[in-house]
């Protein structure tokens, strides 16, 4: 028995065997998705679908604004380029029949490798910036990516659509898929987040000329946390593309990208569960305070800004709720103080 | 030749106000380097109260050189305690937090004031038409070549260019030439140094944030009475004035207004020769060049990362 003092938990288990509970649990997801769709009402069924989309949304982005402390406002744009490129391509194909199932987890692949190259291509570039600086131009790659959008017709034989918005995509994403992808973004950011990666990650949120001492690559890791963040983005985005059957790129604007920077940062930065549950909760209670709807948004600014006052590291604040012991001594969301160096 | 020199002057035009806006952006950048994301809103404050004024004097029949000053003398002032509040509740608190603490509480205050603005007990989610205090038309027509190639300036281009030339002239006297612009070019120097000199950081950047605030509204009341009062008018125009700053080199005064004018005729000349669907993604692209070839911009000084 080896006591190294640091486990709170006093037994683990073996990777496998996660693994395994993992694919248990997606298949899960399989029966359940016809249990809710004869049993759940058609409206609770669209808003559970939306809360296993924001969740990835969310999620990814966490990595990028909480784990690696880059806050990036360009997240929708992301998740733009993933709708457009699984939308597009699915309707062009149009899969139908056995294939069908098969064809939509190609082309998410696809859509999520296509949001990928551009998180890297927005990456490699913006990445040299700081802090707000950072925060303005990944803002600015998100309104270009719109613009690009707005004013493509079509990509060779793909339709974009332009500004009036793709539409008439086939539908293809239930309940299963929107779970499996939430099950597996999540699973995968937690890991990733936990491993040895993950510490360097958080040692460039932390402090990044002293994580630059000791010999961590603070470019590579950044632009890693950019590409894998863009990658699920984009899933997400054509998941949504392949549920809705209808893009309007307005919807992937600054707000969409402000919305998953409150889950990230209400959920706490940083913390995996944390941010899943605020983007749950923050999907659902809007559509429940829909008679609400005019102070909805001031509610939500106003409590932004209460958390920022009273509690700038969000409500687990680098816990999870499985593991509640601090992983890294997270008491900010990274960089330096206002007045700090001068 | 007739249609450059037009677009020249409309670029002119919008650059006023967006150097009007950038100011703001620059002055608190100077004091507190931090990028006051609720800026833009101000501004859109300032259109809002400016609609209400001007609804409310419209009965009395004003000449229009006492409705325009009532009108923006009230924006102004009205602005100057927004901006004051807006540090005094949400960004003092926050003053030795960490930076990105500051900035989403300025992004969750310009979402509050934005919807704010969007409830019908401030504003209401619809655009309205400014109420005619001051009708556009041609003041100069001047033909360059044939009778076709006209180039015009309307009253409502010269009044921006004058009022933010003027306005400009007036913020050069209270920087460089009154004691609280010394206290502000101090605090903006040093901070820790020129409060132990014994000034007043708090009274100094309480009076930064309303000088910039009523700069803004002046910007939203001219772009009211031009275009038209919405909610939501102050994302674009903040954010592209942001660019400006940081363009003309952040913390620069004089950089702010030569950025905000660079960047309006930017804008027009995309807008003008290639298409107007690219006019609010160039302004990004110019951020994006200058942050990666010099981000110190057009007249900053460079500042060295200390550890």
């Amino acid at each position: 028995m080896k006591d190294d003092g640091s486990r709170s938990r006093g037994w683990s288990v073996p990777a496998w065997g996660v693994n395994c509970a993992l694919v248990v649990l997606v298949a899960g997801m399989w029966p359940l998705d016809w249990v809710l769709v004869e049993q759940m009402d058609e409206y609770y069924l669209r808003v559970l679908i939306l809360v296993g989309l924001n969740v990835i949304l969310a999620t990814s982005l966490n990595l990028i604004n909480g784990i690696t402390g880059q806050f990036s406002l360009g997240h929708a744009g992301f998740m733009a380029i993933g709708a457009y490129a699984t939308g597009s391509l699915m309707k062009y194909f149009s899969p139908t029949g056995a294939g069908a199932e098969a064809a939509l987890l190609a082309l998410l692949i696809v859509g999520g490798l296509v949001a990928a190259v551009a998180g890297l291509l927005v990456g490699i570039p913006t990445l040299r910036l700081r802090g707000d600086y950072l925060a303005i131009a990944t803002l600015g790659f998100g309104e270009i990516i719109y613009t690009l959008i707005v004013t493509t017709d079509r990509i060779g034989p793909f339709e974009i659509g332009s500004s009036s918005g793709l539409h008439a995509i086939p539908i293809r994403t239930s309940f299963f898929w929107a779970y499996a992808g939430a099950i597996v973004c999540v699973a995968s950011i937690w890991r990733l987040s936990y491993s040895a990666k993950g510490l360097a990650f958080r040692a460039v949120r932390e402090d990044e000329i002293a994580a630059a001492a000791m010999g961590i690559d603070t470019t590579y890791y950044k632009v890693l946390a950019f590409v894998i963040g863009a990658f699920f983005a984009g899933v997400a985005g054509g998941l949504y593309a392949t549920y809705d059957g209808n893009l309007a790129p307005e919807s992937f604007r600054f707000t969409k990208s402000i919305e998953l920077v409150v889950m990230v940062v209400l959920g706490g930065s940083g913390s995996i569960t944390g941010v899943v549950v605020a983007a749950a909760v923050l999907t659902y209670l809007p559509e429940q305070l829909r008679f609400f709807a005019e102070w909805r948004m001031v509610i939500y600014s106003l409590a932004l800004i209460l958390m920022m006052l009273l509690r700038p590291e969000g409500l687990l604040g680098g816990r999870e709720l499985l593991r509640w012991r601090r992983v890294a001594a997270a008491t900010t969301v990274g960089g330096d103080a206002v007045q700090s160096g001068r | 030749m007739d249609y450059l020199t037009q677009q020249l002057i409309n670029g002119l035009s919008i650059g006023a106000t967006y150097a009007l806006i950038a100011l703001g952006y620059t002055m608190v950048y100077g004091v507190l380097r931090l990028i006051n994301f609720a800026h833009g809103e101000v501004y859109m404050m300032g259109a809002v109260v400016a609609y209400w004024i001007a609804i409310g004097i419209a009965p009395w029949g004003w000449p229009v050189w006492g409705a325009l000053a009532v009108i923006f003398g009230g924006a102004m002032g009205a602005c100057a305690v927004l901006g004051f509040a807006i540090e005094f509740f949400a960004y003092r608190p926050l003053r030795n937090k960490p930076r990105l603490v500051v900035l989403i509480t300025a992004i969750g205050v310009s979402l509050l004031l934005q919807n704010l603005a969007q409830t019908r007990y401030v504003f209401g989610p619809t655009p309205e038409a400014f109420p005619a205090v001051i009708e556009a038309k041609t003041v100069v027509r001047w033909t360059m070549g044939g009778p076709d190639n006209v180039v015009t300036v309307s009253n409502l281009d010269l009044l921006s260019l004058g009022l933010s030339l003027g306005l400009m002239g007036v913020l050069a006297w209270v920087v460089l030439r009154t004691r609280q612009g010394l206290a502000l070019r101090a605090v903006s120097y040093r901070f820790d140094t020129s409060s132990l000199m014994g000034i007043n950081t708090n009274r100094t950047i309480s009076f930064t944030f309303m000088l910039g605030s009523a700069l803004a509204a002046v910007a939203g009341v001219v772009d009211a009475i031009r275009y038209d009062v919405r909610p939501l008018m102050g994302l674009m125009p903040g954010l592209k004035a942001f660019v400006a700053a940081v363009l003309g080199g952040i913390g620069s005064i004089p950089g702010a207004f030569v950025g905000g004018l660079v960047i309006g005729l930017i804008e027009t000349l995309v807008k003008g020769y290639l298409s107007s669907a690219y006019s609010d993604a160039v302004a990004f692209v110019v951020l994006i060049v200058i942050l990666l070839v010099r981000p110190s911009g057009i007249l900053g000084r460079y500042e060295a990362e200390k550890l």
